[in-house]
């Protein structure tokens, strides 16, 4: 067993795992944290993209022994602590931007990444920045648009005061349990 | 699909590493971004008894600047070589090679070292090495050697590294007056290369001193176009020359046939992708 320590979505979580265990089991049946999913779990779908240290990664494809002392975050760590939706969820919302949803994590986790580098990207760069998700459904149109709406509610925001949406991960957040928070204290 | 257990070592220093190596013995294997070893053993293709972990080896990241080279730590992450400003300068091929390899998330876990190490013929950063004339510095239980380029690939999937060795880094010859370009042709779904051209050319006026090109998945390991090489060297640069060069771009070359292309095709693109590849390399006007 190797002991890891991770913060995931704002809150810390100490175990001992298996160092085969790949960091989107540790995630879904350790953590629970079962909003990020695995797709085709040959590191080509990008279904369990989550951020770690601020950059994305396919989650199927690291251990999670390798990811000790990182900080961690999914798609259930963006909302905001009263429910508001981040941009770029609330314009996948808006824009009907899925279809039957199971790439929705992590297109919205990799468009997350892809705006924290590059905040006013063309519809080309939108559709290179993505490459690593794949939708079945094809519903590639209406996700370009929600990205460009949602990087355009950014660029909006970013003058002002952060919201809680895109606030650092610090305290808790999303729908860690009580128990959980306990343990990272 | 899950991993075959194994034991999991985090060496902080590049000693420990060799020492942890040499210890597990000859059923471990070296973990770097891990962006093909975890799917390899997931797939149980790899069942090593020990996975050697080097990302707590932090002297092994970045990139440092060694006189007429650029040292790039083998765990180095491709998404850092892009952003490297001293790569950018110094070594533009290598940057406009990385951005073409896989997606956003691969790149933030894959590495420098590890892309080379694995030398897979579809690989690209192989056949940019082997243009650059690259040199790596690799450390086992008896001590650090270098090895060029040309003599670190061996064969498919396999380099000159023993199974007790380690690559610690990699050196960039700056190239300073050469102009370079990576020519890759993929499907659009797949970034992996079905072949790819990596060209450094040295001009001198209206000619053509110099030329190294090396081409990627044209059979087992990275091969250099010496036909072509040869022809270029004090040729006019013009499109004309550069075309009937380019056509020997497939001679002493193995390319096999898959799903996506034949090895005539592989052949015949060869040559089109070098042509592409010398003339953006050298500033040779094309018309088609
Ligand atoms: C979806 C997808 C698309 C891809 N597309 C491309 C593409 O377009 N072009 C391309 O070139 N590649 C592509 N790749 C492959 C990717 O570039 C390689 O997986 C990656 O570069 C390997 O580096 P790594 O750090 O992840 O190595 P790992 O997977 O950790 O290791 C690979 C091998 O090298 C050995 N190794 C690693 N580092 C060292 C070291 N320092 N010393 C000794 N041995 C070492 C390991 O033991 C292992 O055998 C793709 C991969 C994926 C998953």
């Amino acid at each position: 067993m190797s002991r890891i320590s991770l913060k995931v979505d704002g809150v810390r979580y100490d175990d001992d795992v298996d160092p085969r265990t790949l960091l989107v089991h540790h995630l879904r049946e350790h953590l629970g944290k079962v909003g990020t999913v695995v797709g085709c779990d040959t590191t080509n779908c990008g279904a369990c993209t989550v951020l770690m240290g601020g950059k994305s990664v396919k989650s199927c494809t690291v251990l999670a022994a390798q990811a000790d002392g990182q900080e961690i975050e999914t798609v259930e760590g963006l909302a905001g602590k009263d429910g508001s939706l981040h941009p770029v969820q609330q314009a996948f919302h808006d824009s009907h931007a899925l279809q039957c949803g199971y790439c929705t994590p992590g297109m919205i986790m990799a468009a997350v990444d892809l705006l924290a580098e590059n905040p006013e990207p063309t519809d080309d760069e939108v559709r290179e920045g993505l490459e690593g998700n794949l939708c079945r459904c094809t519903g590639y149109q209406n996700i370009v648009r929600a990205v460009q709406d949602a990087a355009a509610v950014m660029r909006a925001e970013v003058p002002a005061p952060r919201d809680a949406g895109t606030e650092p991960m610090e305290g808790t957040r999303g729908t860690t349990s009580p128990a959980a928070e306990e343990v990272a204290r | 699909m899950i991993p075959a257990q194994f034991e999991y070592a985090r060496p902080s220093s590049v000693q420990e590493a060799v020492r942890a190596l040499a210890e597990a013995g000859e059923d471990a294997k070296v973990l770097a971004g891990g962006q093909s070893l975890i799917p390899m053993l997931r797939m149980r293709l790899a069942v090593p008894s020990t996975v050697i972990d080097l990302g707590g080896v932090s002297d092994m990241r970045g990139v440092r600047d060694d006189g007429d080279a650029l040292a790039i730590g083998a765990m180095t992450t491709y998404a850092d070589v892009i952003r490297d400003p001293m790569v950018r300068e110094h070594a533009p091929l290598v940057v406009q090679a990385t951005e073409t390899v896989a997606d956003r998330q691969v790149r933030h876990m894959g590495t420098f070292g590890g892309a080379l190490a694995h030398a897979d013929p579809a690989g690209d950063m192989p056949s940019v090495a082997l243009a650059l004339d690259m040199m790596f510095d690799i450390e086992g239980p008896g001590g650090r050697r270098a090895v060029p380029a040309g003599e670190f690939f061996v064969d498919y999937f396999t380099s000159a590294l023993s199974p007790d060795e380690i690559l610690v880094s990699v050196r960039v010859p700056k190239l300073p007056g050469w102009g370079t370009h990576y020519e890759k042709f993929n499907r659009v779904a797949q970034a992996w290369a079905i072949v790819g051209v990596a060209a450094a050319v040295r001009r001198s006026g209206d000619t053509i001193e110099k030329a190294r090109i090396a081409l990627t998945n044209m059979g087992p390991t990275p091969v250099r176009a010496r036909g072509v090489e040869e022809a270029l060297a004090g040729a006019p640069a013009t499109a004309e020359a550069l075309a009937s060069a380019a056509a020997r771009a497939d001679e002493g070359t193995a390319p096999t046939g898959d799903v996506s292309a034949s090895s005539e095709y592989r052949s015949y693109l060869a040559t089109v992708l070098t042509r592409r590849a010398v003339a953006a390399a050298a500033g040779i006007p094309q018309d088609g």
